[in-house]
């Protein structure tokens, strides 16, 4: 091992961990484990700290989670929030991979594509916020942008609401959701891309692929684990969406159509009613779906052949100690 | 002319075409991605009035004044008190970053240079928490600043960006790829402790993986919504994004200028710094690009 000399020095690795590790179980770890207690006592109550566990008061352990899954503004909050992720993740992706495809293409040599690229990010660095109310009064009604714009192309139309309407809200904030994110995600791609050895590329331009070929038998395969970081990423984000549907529409406006399940738990926690367990619990639920989806695109995603030679490893492993 | 010119014709013709498509739709995108900055400038020194006849037209009839009053409107109506959003927003910012990228570094650096018993677990758990999303924590973390008297104080935003375990992820893929133990053995065999090599040599040998990623934290600090709404509630202690928010309130429902104006405020700083990092950010992030 080439690292003997270095064992002296174990005792470093965990000195300076130390901070990441106590920041970690104060702000996080603690938290968590405390929302998860949370989810079983009748915890609510304005600044109130004080509680019992469901069992001590004569209820269901389970009761509030129960309450959540039975409740219909919860099931509607998350069918929500995996509709708009679906339709700004599809384009998001569709798009990211088209402009790496276009702008590390070898063969036409794209110009300016550093410009491009730094117009495409822009929209990231914004604040959500300042996105989402920018949205709202281009959408807003009578008087928003769109509706005059519409209004001078077909004189005499009469306004639309945009932002009362089940389907144009959902479009509205995935298509923000869309705009800020493209971008991070087509640079994020083109830097796996620009990692993969140019003699691979060579290679196939040899043997004469061509390049819609060469895009989908090279240059996916070899970017799959940021293909893979990047969707769990997108999903993680995607189902804790806040920001913008909180601004653009809000949870009193629009019929209910734009809450996600973030929104819920906010509204249960912290507007009015403080059913702090109940949105403890509902925070559970969100954090087990999030890991189970996780968990399968890790699956899907994995890299069989690695897989393979590690189990083959293991088994020669065993077969040797066996012999021995 | 044979077969095979005919051929490499065609091809260049292709060639060209896919170009003319190529730059359309990137003309296309970049139109959109400016087109909602014009709309805010425009805005911005419009009245109501002007705003409510045209708020595509570039025109207004007095700029300078409808700017002077839409700045005394946004400043003048008590809630949105943009200058204490700035100082504020700056504060956590600024701070988050620095523990963020610095104590991050420290970490990559002790799992990648040292080894120790549970480094491999350490690592596992640092890939387990990225999953974590923060707003799952929020719960038990408000009730936990609550406890604490962390409610409507700033650190309650900072110090927990000590642990950022995707920022670990990143520098320990740098980390791994561009830090030779020849250099600290040399370091050692000087005599220097283990604490000084890593901020005298490692650090500045991170600075690549360093701007980027700070910059990463620096944006999605300033930006974050979440918990600063449901952590602060003074007035005084409100950041930018929370001040943002504020301007959906009724109080400014007819001040459509104003409202421009506001927002246009919260995106400059982050347009300025944009423009002179730009390249770090689209380039840097190669860095902590996964090598597969």
């Amino acid at each position: 091992m080439r690292n003997k000399k270095l064992v002296d020095y174990a005792k470093y690795g965990y000195i300076f961990s130390i901070p990441f590790i106590l920041a970690f179980c104060i702000f996080t770890l603690y938290p968590v484990v405390y929302t998860f207690i949370i989810g079983f006592t009748n915890l609510k109550g304005a600044g109130n700290t004080e509680f019992q566990f469901l069992p001590a008061v004569g209820k269901n352990l389970f009761q509030n989670f129960m309450d959540v899954l039975k409740a219909k503004t919860f099931k509607q909050a998350f069918g929500t929030t995996c509709i708009i992720w679906i339709m700004n993740f599809i384009p998001q992706i569709g798009f990211a991979l088209l402009f790496t495809a276009w702008f590390t293409d070898r063969r036409s040599k794209v110009k300016g594509t550093g410009l491009f690229k730094i117009l495409f990010y822009m929209p990231n660095i914004i604040t959500a916020a300042t996105m989402a109310i920018l949205f709202q009064k281009l959408f807003g009604y009578p008087i928003g942008a769109v509706n005059q714009l519409l209004g001078h192309l077909q004189p005499g139309r009469q306004p639309y609401n945009y932002l009362i309407n089940n389907v144009p809200i959902k479009l509205i904030i995935a298509f923000v959701q869309f705009f800020q994110w493209y971008g991070h995600t087509m640079v994020n791609l083109t830097a796996g891309v620009i990692g993969i050895s140019p003699e691979i590329f060579e290679a196939a331009e040899i043997d004469g692929a061509n390049r819609v070929q060469t895009f989908f038998r090279i240059t996916i395969p070899c970017i799959r684990q940021i293909m893979l970081f990047v969707l769990v990423t997108s999903l993680i984000g995607g189902l804790n969406m806040f920001d913008i549907p909180e601004l653009l529409v809000g949870s009193k406006q629009g019929n209910g159509a734009a809450i996600t399940t973030n929104m819920y738990i906010r509204n249960l926690a912290f507007d009015g009613s403080y059913l702090y367990n109940r949105a403890a619990a509902a925070s559970v639920i969100l954090f087990l779906v999030i890991v189970a989806l996780s968990a399968v695109l890790f699956f899907v995603m994995r890299d069989k052949d690695e897989a393979k030679i590690k189990k083959l490893k293991k088994a020669e492993l065993r077969a040797a100690r066996k012999g021995l | 002319m044979s077969n095979n010119e005919v051929k490499l014709h065609s091809i260049k013709r292709n060639d060209t075409i896919l170009k003319v498509v190529i730059y359309i739709v990137c003309i296309i995108f970049s139109i959109m991605t400016l087109f909602p900055f014009v709309i805010l400038i425009a805005n911005s020194y419009k009245t109501s009035i002007e705003v409510q006849e045209s708020t595509l037209s570039l025109i207004s009839k007095h700029p300078i004044q409808n700017l002077k009053f839409n700045w005394h409107v946004i400043s003048s109506k008590g809630t949105f008190k943009p200058m204490v959003g700035f100082r504020n927003s700056f504060i956590v910012a600024t701070l988050s970053t620095i523990l963020n990228v610095y104590f991050s570094s420290l970490t990559a650096y002790a799992i990648t240079a040292y080894e120790w018993k549970l480094r491999e677990a350490f690592n596992a758990m640092i890939m387990a928490v990225m999953m974590i999303p923060g707003t799952v924590t929020m719960i038990g973390f408000f009730q936990f600043a609550y406890k604490i008297g962390l409610v409507n104080k700033l650190s309650a935003l900072i110090l927990p960006s000590i642990a950022a375990p995707m920022t670990v992820f990143f520098m320990r893929q740098y980390l791994q790829a561009s830090l030779s133990m020849e250099i600290v053995q040399s370091a050692r065999i000087d005599g220097a402790g283990e604490f000084r090599i890593f901020n005298q040599i490692v650090v500045p040998l991170m600075k690549p993986a360093i701007a980027t990623q700070a910059i990463f934290a620096y944006v999605g600090s300033w930006n974050n919504l979440f918990s600063p709404m449901i952590l602060l509630t003074d007035g005084n202690k409100k950041t930018l994004p929370v001040m943002v928010s504020l301007l959906n309130g009724d109080i400014y429902k007819t001040e459509y200028g104003a409202i421009y104006l506001g927002l246009l405020i919260t995106v400059l700083p982050l347009i300025v710094v944009y423009a002179f990092l730009s390249r770090y950010i689209v380039e840097g992030v190669a860095l902590g690009g996964v090598k597969s």
